[in-house]
């Protein structure tokens, strides 16, 4: 098998899985019990009150 | 004073070394170019030694944030909007006319298109994010920018990097690579300014006060490593001599021509399209004085976009020598990012959600949800071009033309204009812009100058790509090439009128920010006025008769 074929092989098999896996887990993390209040502080986090003069 | 020595002497060294070089140089184009960093070393070691703080009193005040550098950023970004808008007006002309080609080598379509292409994104794009960029991650992470002096080298080194570009085209330097068309050694020169750019920016990350780091800043900092990444590969180069400015691609054939488009799409992608994300994220919720629409939609956005647009890069070589299965991979994907490109869309224009009146009143806003809304409409038509059967009819054509302004003049340039008019009176600590009418008319002038630049440039490219696969009953093509020109001469004429109402936005533009900055402050009528009358303003008078209360 060539070089070519072997990494063509593995790009279309255990790489894509873990980049599906990756990418299912990130966005899977932002539906976490809890990322509600989290998001909605975070989402807020630019309208505090500054502690640094502008 | 022992810092102040070491800099300005390393910086004559290096003016020497670059004149050393200028008298060793194998080509008239490499020589202006080390006569050009002779030059800038020396005005910065005069700069630095003019700035010395001999005394070294000085502490930093890390109670303030550092914005002479988003300062700069501003201006740079006007200036350089302007000279790319004129570039491009000029090429559009060229086009339409040939005879303003002018005769000479120097002023030829071919080196003005570059210059102008790199003008309006490395020059008025990159300004725009480099100096965003500064302003945006010192407030979300509520911490003075790291390395306050590798920050000012980013700004000037990115500068010197755009006059070593631009004079290269001119002289007919490149390696002719599109948005990658600077030789080897002006790539090294960049690749260094963009490390210390990451290192300036990862570094105010990372001495942030505040625990959450804004999603402002992971696009940002995506688009920071991936262009870093991306300029390093595509750039990779075997340079004839160390004193010449010709070099050759380390890629050949279709490799050659897959890496290219692996970078030049995602130069868009990242450059284009992450880095103006960022400020979405920030000024639009600022500027509505509302939280994002939702948050977990733009982690979501995020994602998405960094795993889906790395591979999208294959569809500007359909039908080409590429494999097949790589053409169809790059489509496959192209399609995918409909869902994340309009994700994101509504989470931006979803923000305004119960402050929709601000759309009437707010011209700023109204310019961030016009670049949204070409932001959408150009993330609907990249895939659909990206389908082999459209790209059959619109590769090659003017439609791809069309394609990249209705996204470069409508989502790039408005959120840029946008950003500008909302940091500008904030950092010359100005109480308001000069003008808000001038907000509006700038905006009417560039909305129609997109729409006659779009439009015709869609006619232009179905009449191309029709003309172009017509066959006769015998088997022949009907049309020649110069038949074609002639049948869209006339949608050259529009789209230059289109570009030049463009320009006179842009000009517009500049003028209210130069005058934000000199503190004037135009007299003029408030964007809206609640509505009174005085003549109705009364009691009916009961005599009439004519309204009875209900009995």
């Amino acid at each position: 098998m060539s070089r070519y074929e072997m990494l063509r092989h593995f790009a279309d098999s255990w790489a894509l899985l873990a980049m599906v896996l990756l990418f299912l887990g990130f966005v899977g993390w932002t539906f976490r019990p809890g990322a509600r209040r989290h998001h909605e502080d975070a989402a807020r986090l630019i309208f505090r009150p500054d502690d640094l003069r502008e | 004073m022992p810092a102040t020595l070491a800099k300005s002497g390393g910086l004559f060294l290096a003016m020497v070394v670059a004149l050393f070089a200028m008298t060793q140089a194998k080509d008239a184009a490499f020589a202006v170019h080390m006569a050009i960093m002779a030059l800038a070393a020396l005005i910065a070691a005069m700069a630095v030694m003019a700035t010395a703080n001999v005394t070294a009193t000085l502490g930093r005040d890390e109670s303030v944030y550092d914005d002479a550098p988003v300062r700069w950023g501003v201006i740079a970004t006007t200036f350089w909007g302007v000279v790319g808008l004129l570039a491009g007006l000029f090429i559009a002309l060229q086009l339409a006319w040939p005879v303003l080609n002018l005769g000479t080598e120097y002023t030829t379509f071919g080196r003005l298109r570059p210059l102008h292409t790199s003008a309006v994104i490395f020059a008025f794009g990159g300004n725009a994010l480099l100096c965003t960029s500064f302003y945006v991650v010192q407030r979300t992470c509520r911490a003075r920018l790291a390395f306050p002096s590798l920050a000012r080298f980013v700004f000037w080194g990115y500068q010197l990097f755009i006059v070593l570009a631009a004079t290269g085209y001119v002289l007919g330097v490149t390696e002719a690579k599109e948005y990658a068309e600077p030789e080897w050694y002006v790539d090294i020169w960049l690749t260094i300014v963009w490390v210390s750019y990451l290192i300036v920016f990862g570094g105010t990350v990372i001495k942030r006060r505040e625990p959450h780091i804004y999603v402002a800043n992971w696009f940002y900092l995506a688009f920071i490593i991936t262009v870093a990444m991306l300029h390093l590969v595509n750039n990779l180069s075997m340079p004839v001599s160390l004193f010449g400015s010709k070099s050759y691609s380390a890629f050949a054939g279709v490799q050659d021509a897959l890496t290219q488009w692996w970078y030049g799409h995602n130069a868009v992608g990242f450059f284009l399209t992450a880095g103006f994300l960022a400020m979405m994220y920030y000024f639009v919720p600022k500027q509505a004085e509302r939280p994002v629409y939702s948050y977990r939609l733009s982690i979501i956005h995020f994602w998405s976009l960094i795993f889906l647009y790395i591979w999208a890069g294959p569809h500007h070589l359909h039908y080409t020598a590429l494999p097949d299965w790589a053409q169809s991979l790059g489509m496959v994907f192209s399609i995918m990012l409909w869902m994340p490109s309009w994700g994101g869309m509504i989470n931006g224009l979803m923000t305004l959600n119960g402050a929709w009146d601000k759309i009437r009143t707010d011209p700023i806003i109204r310019m961030m949800v016009l670049a949204l809304a070409f932001y959408g409409m150009s993330t609907f038509e990249g895939p659909m071009m990206s389908i082999k059967s459209v790209n059959s009819l619109s590769h090659y054509t003017d439609w791809t033309i069309g394609h990249v302004h209705s996204g470069a003049l409508g989502w790039n340039g408005m959120i840029t204009f946008a950003c500008m008019y909302y940091m500008a009176p904030r950092l010359w600590k100005r109480e308001r812009l000069y003008s808000l009418r001038l907000i509006n008319a700038h905006f009417w002038l560039v909305t129609a100058g997109i729409v006659f630049y779009t439009a015709s440039m869609w006619v232009a490219g179905l009449t191309q790509g029709l003309m172009w696969r017509e066959y006769g009953a015998d088997g022949y093509l009907v049309n020649s090439f110069a038949e074609t020109i002639a049948a869209i001469h006339p949608m050259f004429l529009l789209r230059a009128f289109g570009g030049s109402l463009y320009l006179a936005g842009a000009l517009v533009f500049a003028w209210n920010i130069a005058m934000t900055i000199a503190g004037r402050i135009r007299k003029e009528a408030p964007m809206t006025e609640t509505p009174y009358n005085p003549a109705a303003d009364r009691p009916l008078p009961a005599s009439t008769g004519a309204l009875q209360p209900a009995e």
